[in-house]
């Protein structure tokens, strides 16, 4: 999955010789890149088609909705984490499930993140596709969802860039995957639901400032590296 | 990378199958997030194994900072998981953290350091089955200059009381963890109510803390432990020492374990965790946890195995079955 993303953590090791053992920076790259991107696609999968029935849609009150989604995008990420430990927590709803202190609710917690900024840009995007698009897709015969598969091909820069911007809100929040994840590790080192984001806290936490500046770097060089993926893939089915 | 490529055209696919459900769309949303969470958990896990009996178990053990920070479980907890074929799950909270998430019944077993609250969490009636683990001390650090002058001081809440008097600047832990507890014990001990511009909580762990401290020239209460794994990287010293170096009894720092109450949460995982306090307070796990060292020095001494018996360490301190309405 990651094979020449793991390259940079193994650079970075042999550039500052870190207190890590092995398979742990490799490790905990998995853990952000599994949940942070889950989260992100089941985001999208919620996000897209909100954004574009809102965007198509005429109703009264379209305006608060939008007022809505943006605030959303302000969710404090503690808060996010809060209430999504009282849902899996074993005395919450979710309890049975035993989700507490596992990737599945980390994905939850940044799905929850995630799906506001996606939506808000999606649909900003949406909105700014022409309204010439749609009505000439429907006058060409096409359906409803022929109509939408227009305007989301043409709104794609946009929607990438909403992509993104859940993406990197997910990867870089600490609070809620913190809270219902736990930072845990295996004995030796391997991670289990221990992000970037949380292991950089942790050794802050034990005043280690500088290893907790390299695992900074390992994440902006993986955001970078995403973001290099995403916008090279925007370009091909630009092509296409 | 050619998997995130696909999920994003799957995502984008899929959207637009989802898109014709129209107004339903929230719903579905909802439907397709756990349904996918669920698929790509198992291409995710990589580690987990299925076996029969106790093996390829979970054991949830909430914990302090301390334990967790300075290494040591890491160290142990590889016998036990060979022992019996189980993972353990340990999540560093803090004292307060620890018991709460126990007392919600998402850890099986809890290691902290504040008898106070461990004995509030058995009375509760969500703790049982508690023994004397191993203890290290507490120490007061500061910087060289001593503005306080409370260096050597053989009292703890002399030097307390001594910085309180000269408005020294003190780093508070301010985040109901063991050593936050402690400190607070300390300052009601003086009879000092601190507060005022020299008295700061950060609110953060004790190697966050011990940092601000030496930014500020502060003094801070620290566990011997995370001082010495921190010794080398701060300008502080060790002004009041605790009973290790024999200092003042009252800068103890006791670590206890229990395991959840199963009456309480019957879906602690209650063998598991009884099997893990039995390990941990035997004669070999003991003996190990007194040869671990960080920088040259032992950090915990055990305190589990002992020829006398210590029933005070079964109950809340000070109880008596004679005592009433216990």
């Amino acid at each position: 999955m990651s094979v020449s993303l793991a390259a940079t953590p193994e650079l970075a090791l042999a550039l500052f010789d870190l207190p890590f053992r092995d398979g742990y920076v490799r490790s905990i790259i998995l853990v952000s890149l599994y949940v942070s991107v889950t989260a992100v696609a089941l985001s999208t999968l919620v996000s897209l088609p909100v954004a574009v029935v809102i965007g198509f849609a005429d109703f009264p009150g379209k305006g608060f909705v939008k007022s809505v989604v943006n605030t959303g995008m302000g969710f404090p990420s503690v808060v996010v984490g809060l209430v999504v430990l009282f849902a899996v927590s074993n005395q919450g709803p979710l309890g049975s499930l035993e989700l507490i202190f596992t990737r599945e609710a980390m994905i939850m917690s940044q799905f929850v993140l995630a799906t506001p900024p996606i939506t808000a840009i999606s649909l900003a995007a949406v909105d700014g596709v022409d309204d010439g698009v749609r009505d000439a897709a429907r006058a060409l015969g096409g359906t409803r969802l022929d109509a939408a598969l227009v305007v989301v091909k043409e709104a794609r820069y946009g929607i990438a860039t909403a992509v993104l911007a859940g993406f990197g809100r997910a990867i870089s929040e600490v609070g809620s995957v913190l809270i219902v994840g736990g930072n845990i590790t295996s004995a030796d080192g391997i991670s289990k639901t221990r992000t970037l984001t949380t292991a950089i806290q942790l050794e802050a936490r034990q005043g280690q400032y500088e290893t907790a500046l390299v695992l900074g770097a390992v994440l902006v060089a993986l955001v970078l590296a995403v973001n290099a993926v995403v916008v090279r893939f925007g370009d091909r089915g630009a092509q296409g | 990378m050619t998997i995130q490529r696909r999920e994003f055209v799957a995502a984008l696919g899929a959207a637009g199958i989802v898109s014709t459900a129209g107004c339903s769309s929230t719903d579905g949303g909802d439907g397709s997030a756990s349904d996918g969470g669920g698929g790509n958990g198992t291409d995710g896990d990589d580690g987990a194994s299925e076996s029969v009996g106790v093996a390829g178990e979970t054991l949830t053990l909430t914990t302090t900072t301390s334990t967790y920070d300075t290494g040591l479980l890491d160290e142990i907890h590889t016998g036990f998981e060979e022992m019996y074929g189980v993972t353990v799950d340990a999540v560093p909270q803090g004292t307060g953290a620890a018991l709460e998430t126990a007392r919600n019944g998402d850890s099986d077993v809890v290691m902290v350091h504040a008898r106070g609250l461990e004995d509030e969490f058995m009375r509760n009636g969500y703790g049982i089955n508690r023994r004397d683990l191993m203890f290290n001390d507490f120490v007061i650090v500061g910087p060289e200059s001593d503005p306080a002058g409370i260096r050597g001081s053989g009292s703890a809440t002399e030097a307390l009381t001594a910085i309180a008097d000269a408005e020294a600047t003190f780093v508070s832990r301010g985040d109901n963890s063991g050593t936050h507890t402690k400190e607070l014990n300390l300052w009601e001990a003086a009879g000092t109510d601190p507060g005022g511009d020299w008295y700061q909580e950060t609110g953060t762990g004790m190697g966050e803390a011990l940092n601000i401290a030496d930014q500020q020239g502060a003094y801070t209460l620290s566990d011997r432990g995370t001082f010495i794994s921190q010794r080398s990287e701060v300008d502080l010293t060790i002004l009041v020492q605790g009973p290790i170096e024999d200092g003042p009894e009252i800068l103890a720092n006791p670590y206890g374990v229990m395991a959840v109450n199963p009456g309480v949460h019957e879906n602690a995982n209650y063998d598991l965790a009884m099997a893990y306090i039995g390990w941990i307070t035997s004669p070999s796990v003991q003996t190990a946890i007194s040869e671990y060292q960080v920088n040259g020095e032992q950090l915990f001494f055990p305190e589990a195995v002992s020829e006398d018996p210590d029933f005070q360490q079964y109950v809340p301190e000070g109880w008596s079955s004679d005592s009433a309405d216990e």
